[in-house]
Order: structure tokens, then sequence, then C-alpha cells
């Protein structure tokens, strides 16, 4: 697996990460190594095989719709970077 | 004997006695700390005042004739815990701002149990890791060598086990993260069956995969610490609600009688010879105690570790897409626009392995690859735990090595994630499978440094591996070292 700079930054891109190209260059080495050993897995043959996603096979618990917490809106929000009459503030999106 | 000698059961025995309060025992261990710890960096918070508070209310209990087994008992808890009104970093400058405004399930269990939190500790970012060296807080030190690493994730609790900062201490493990630094510091440390501890306030990081554990200087500790920790917990989906096992019960259970697995496939290339022969004399050990020595195969154990940096790093990217810098945790200067604010926040909050994980879990679930990653791995997964499962229709528990080498040189792989990666070589399949699994000290290596002896059990069977630990111990004294200076 040999990833470029190019594939860096777009990978960089869809994971909503600031990378500069000096970065891309080195992280596209060790990525690619990284991906090199998880290639290790191809040599497996899982035809047939169902994939497992939990170990232990659950599903999902259901419980009643019911409200069950109170509002905590302001504790949540005493750890907030920024806020402003209970929302929070964000650069704006619509000019 | 000294008090930061003395185990849970001794301790508790004091306590009632009268011998000592809570407060001097809490007071010992602080003085410690901070005597200390600044040769080793285990802890990243020391809740000094919080701690006084909850040992005085112990003493209370105690006097009354009140209270458990943990009651006034000094732990210390993983920086991963969220703890109500005190910073829980996990490792990272992304959370370095974050006070926590609830408790995390285990943590609310062992308040419940009386035990006294001391602080929380240091530990890989985001638990990625497995040296100590990717937190923000700095590295922590082996107190065995403080040149020499500690292992990872959980290096913090487990260097503050191990250097008598703490009695014991809680850790998790994703894919070694409690028993690759118990091996590598001499202490015990067991990872349960997943869904056995509440992961409600437990910052995610492989949420199929994460479990948490305790870490301490024996077996009969780990136990109670466990019974402490365990049990359902209804606000973790994957919480098994089923009962929790009488662990102190189940020690003197012992080795006896029990057929023991010896994985073939864990003795090959990588292995330090060192470790090999103390791991054999353990297993040895055992067989002299009554266990039968049965050689099993564990043929898809060699893609383990291909396996898990995919499934680990895939759920990494979708668990950590939460610090967009908005809610909570880091945010960058004068963000231009929301883009900018997204990619800023977390390119500055977070560190190189961390970022690298991320990446690597976004590829793998970007469209076209998902196939050849996520779903091979998922197959891969399948293949592994079946292993484990036909292993266990022969014997009772496994029993290998917990990591291939003793305690490395700080920074001597950390600009190799790969051969990092391989310090849990042994490890990451009973996650993937989601068995329970412990180390606990073997003979040490020639040069001295600690090595781990790890036993694996089948599902929800942590009292036989507690038993089985506890039989070893009560015959050996590999356990009791301690580290010079400490």
């Amino acid at each position: 697996m040999d990833l470029e700079s190019a594939d860096v930054l777009e990978i960089a891109h869809l994971a909503r990460l600031a990378v500069s190209g000096d970065e891309a260059d080195t992280l596209g080495g060790e990525l690619s190594r990284i991906l090199d050993l998880v290639a290790q897995m191809d040599a497996a043959d899982t035809a047939g095989i169902a994939p497992m996603a939990h170990p232990l096979d659950m599903v999902q618990r259901l419980r009643p719709d019911e409200v069950h917490e109170g509002d905590q809106r302001e504790a949540f929000q005493a750890v907030a970077p920024l806020t402003e009459a209970g929302l929070y503030l964000v650069p704006r999106v619509i000019e | 004997m000294a008090l930061h000698e003395q185990g849970i059961t001794e301790l508790a025995t004091g306590l009632r006695a009268g011998a000592f309060s809570s407060e001097e025992l809490t007071q010992h261990y602080l003085a410690r700390i901070a005597s200390l710890d600044s040769h080793l960096n285990a802890f990243i918070t020391v809740t000094e005042p919080q701690a006084l508070e909850q040992a005085r209310a112990a003493d209370k209990l105690l006097r009354k004739g009140a209270g458990g087994p943990l009651t006034g008992i000094p732990v210390a808890i993983k920086d991963i815990f969220c703890t109500r009104g005190v910073r829980t970093s996990c490792g990272s400058r992304m959370l370095d701002n974050f006070v926590a405004p609830y408790d995390a399930g285990v943590v609310e269990r062992l308040q419940q149990a009386g035990a006294v939190m001391l602080g929380k500790t240091n530990m890989d970012e985001f638990a990625m890791g497995s040296s100590n060296e990717t937190s923000f807080y700095g590295p922590v030190r082996n107190p065995w060598d403080v040149e020499r690493v500690p292992g990872g994730s959980s290096g913090g609790s487990a260097a503050a086990v191990a250097a008598r900062l703490c009695v014991a201490a809680t850790g998790t493990d994703t894919g070694g993260s409690i028993r690759q630094p118990a091996a590598l510091t001499g202490i015990t440390g067991l990872k349960p069956t997943y869904g056995r501890c509440s992961r409600y306030g437990m910052i995610a990081f492989a949420s199929s995969l994460d479990q948490a554990g305790p870490m301490a200087r024996s077996a009969e500790d780990a136990a109670l610490l466990l019974a402490g920790m365990a049990g359902f917990d209804a606000r973790d989906s994957t919480s098994v609600d089923r009962p929790v096992d009488d662990y102190l019960a189940g020690l003197d259970a012992g080795v006896a009688g029990l057929r023991i697995g010896w994985v073939e496939e864990f003795l090959g290339e990588g292995l330090d010879p060192g470790v090999a022969a103390s791991v054999e004399l353990a297993v040895r050990e055992l067989e002299k105690l009554g266990a039968e020595i049965v050689k099993i195969s564990l043929p898809n154990s060699h893609l383990s570790v291909p396996a898990y940096y995919v499934v680990a790093p895939a759920e990494c990217s979708s668990n950590l897409a939460r610090y967009d810098g908005v809610r909570f945790g880091h945010r960058c200067e004068a963000p231009v626009d929301l883009e900018d604010l997204y990619k800023r926040s977390r390119a500055e909050g977070f560190g190189t392995e961390v970022k690298r994980r991320i990446m690597v879990g976004t590829y793998a679930l970007s469209a076209g690859y998902y196939d050849a990653y996520y779903l091979k791995a998922q197959q891969v997964r399948r293949l592994i735990a079946d292993d484990f499962r036909r292993a266990f229709e022969q014997v009772d528990l496994i029993a290998g090595p917990t990591a291939p080498g003793t305690a490395f040189r700080l920074g001597e792989r950390a600009d190799d994630p790969v051969s990092m990666y391989l310090s849990d070589i042994y490890t990451i399949a009973v996650n993937l499978a989601g068995l329970p699994g412990m180390s606990l000290p073997a003979a040490p290596a020639p040069d001295g440094l600690p090595v781990g002896l790890q036993l694996i059990g089948n599902y929800f069977e942590e009292g036989r591996l507690l038993g089985a630990a506890h039989g070893l111990q009560q015959a050996t004294d590999w356990h009791l070292r301690t580290p010079a200076g400490f």
C-alpha cells in the first residue's frame, strides 16, 4: 500500500483534521506501513464467514420510551467553549 | 508492616480494629505520591481534598461497624473514567480543560463501596498506545527502571500500583491496556469479559472492545476491586445483565484439577527467550499445583493484530468524531468558518498517534474500501473467536506470555508505530473475542525486569481465572517483589 500525499489530504479532510503538506508526507509513509500490516489478513480465507460486530453477538437492548432524565443543559454547557442564552455558538454558517 | 505494604484484606482488618483510620491511610498514600511521583509521572491529577473528605466519610461508617471490604481503601482511577467535578483528560490536550459533569458507572460503584479516590492516573492519549508515551502530560516511567516505559495504555495505574502509590487502581483494556502494563510493571491486572463492567462514562475508544478492570498487587486484591466494579448498568447498552460471581469466595478454588491450554502459536518468533523461560517456569508451577497442561492451537491468532488495526481505528474514528470544538473540549482560536473550527480544533487537540488511528479508521470506512477492510476484519474476528471456542471445549483456561518482551526503553519504539503495535500481539485476540484475560507476575527476567504470565478464561469465568492466579500466588513469591526505592 502506498498512500500519496494527496490521498492523505483527502482522508484528513474526511476526518476533519487540518494537516499540512509536510505532515501529509510523513503520515503517508506511516499510514502505508500500518495498512501493510493490516493487509496480512488478506491471506485468510473468509468465504462464507459471518462478520462479527460484537463479541457476544448481542442485540441492542430496548427500553420503554419514557423520559427518565431531567434537564441538565446548564451542567453540560458549563464545559462548552462558547455559549449564549442556552445555545452553542459557532462561526456564522448562513450569510 | 508499613501501611503501603499491606493488601486490601489486611488493611480492611486494620481499619476495623482501629489500628489506623482511613484518613491516616489516605494521608500516608498522599504523602508517598507527593514525595515519589515526581520520578514516575503516574498521576495527572491528585484529588487530595476529595480523598480526605471520602476518607473521613469512610471512617464514620467504619466506626459504626458498617461498610464493606473496600470502605476506606485508597485507590487510583485511570483518567479515562469521568469523575464529577474533577478534570477528566483522557491523557489528551483535547480534554485538558474538561471537568466531567457526571461520574462513570464504575466510579459510582467504587464510591458506593466506600473506596477513596487518590487521583486520576496518566495514560496514553485516548488509551491509544502501549508505552504511555503518547500522553499529553508526558510519559510515565517504570518504577523498576525509570529509563523504561511502564507499558500502556494504563501505564499510570500500573506504575502507581507497582510503586505502592495506591493500594490498587482501575484500568481499561481495548487491546491489552491492562494486561501489558501489568506485565511490564510486575503487578496483577484483569480484563473482564466484554460487558461485565459498565462502559458508562468511560471515554470511548473502540466500543466493541473497551472494557474496564482492576489493577492490583495480587489476585486477591484484584478480586476485591473487581467485585466493587462489576455489574449491570442500564445506561451502557452493551452491559450484560447477569449476576456477578462471588470472586472472593472463589479464590480458594485454586489450580488443582484444571485443564490449562498451552498455546503453541505464542512461542514462535518474536518472543524474548528470557520471557519464554519465565512463562514456562510458571506453567510448570501450575502443573505442580495439580493442573493438567494440554497443548492447544489458536491457528488464526497471527491475524489478530492486522484485524485489530482495522476494527479499533474504525470505531475510534467514529467515536472521536464527537470532539468538534463546539460542545466541550479544545477549541481553536478565531475560526474563520465552521470547517476551520472543526479541523483546527481537532488538529491542535489530538496528538500524533490519535490522528494516525483516526485516519486509518476513516480510510477503512470510506466509500469503496468497506468490504476490503472493515467487513474482512469482522470476518477474521469471527475466525479468531471460533479458535477460542474450540479451545475451550478442551481446556478450562489458556496460559501464555502477556507481552513478547520486558519493558523497553523510553523512545525506543516511539517513531515506529508498527513495532509498538506488536507489543500487544498476545493480548489483542482476547479483546476481539471478548473473553476475560489477566496478567500476573511470573519469575523476573535475568536482568530483574518483571515478566507477565497471561491466563485467558472462557466467557464470564473471571472467578476461575482469579482462583487459579491466587493458587499460583499462594505457592510463589513473584508477585511480592517491590521495585527498589519505592
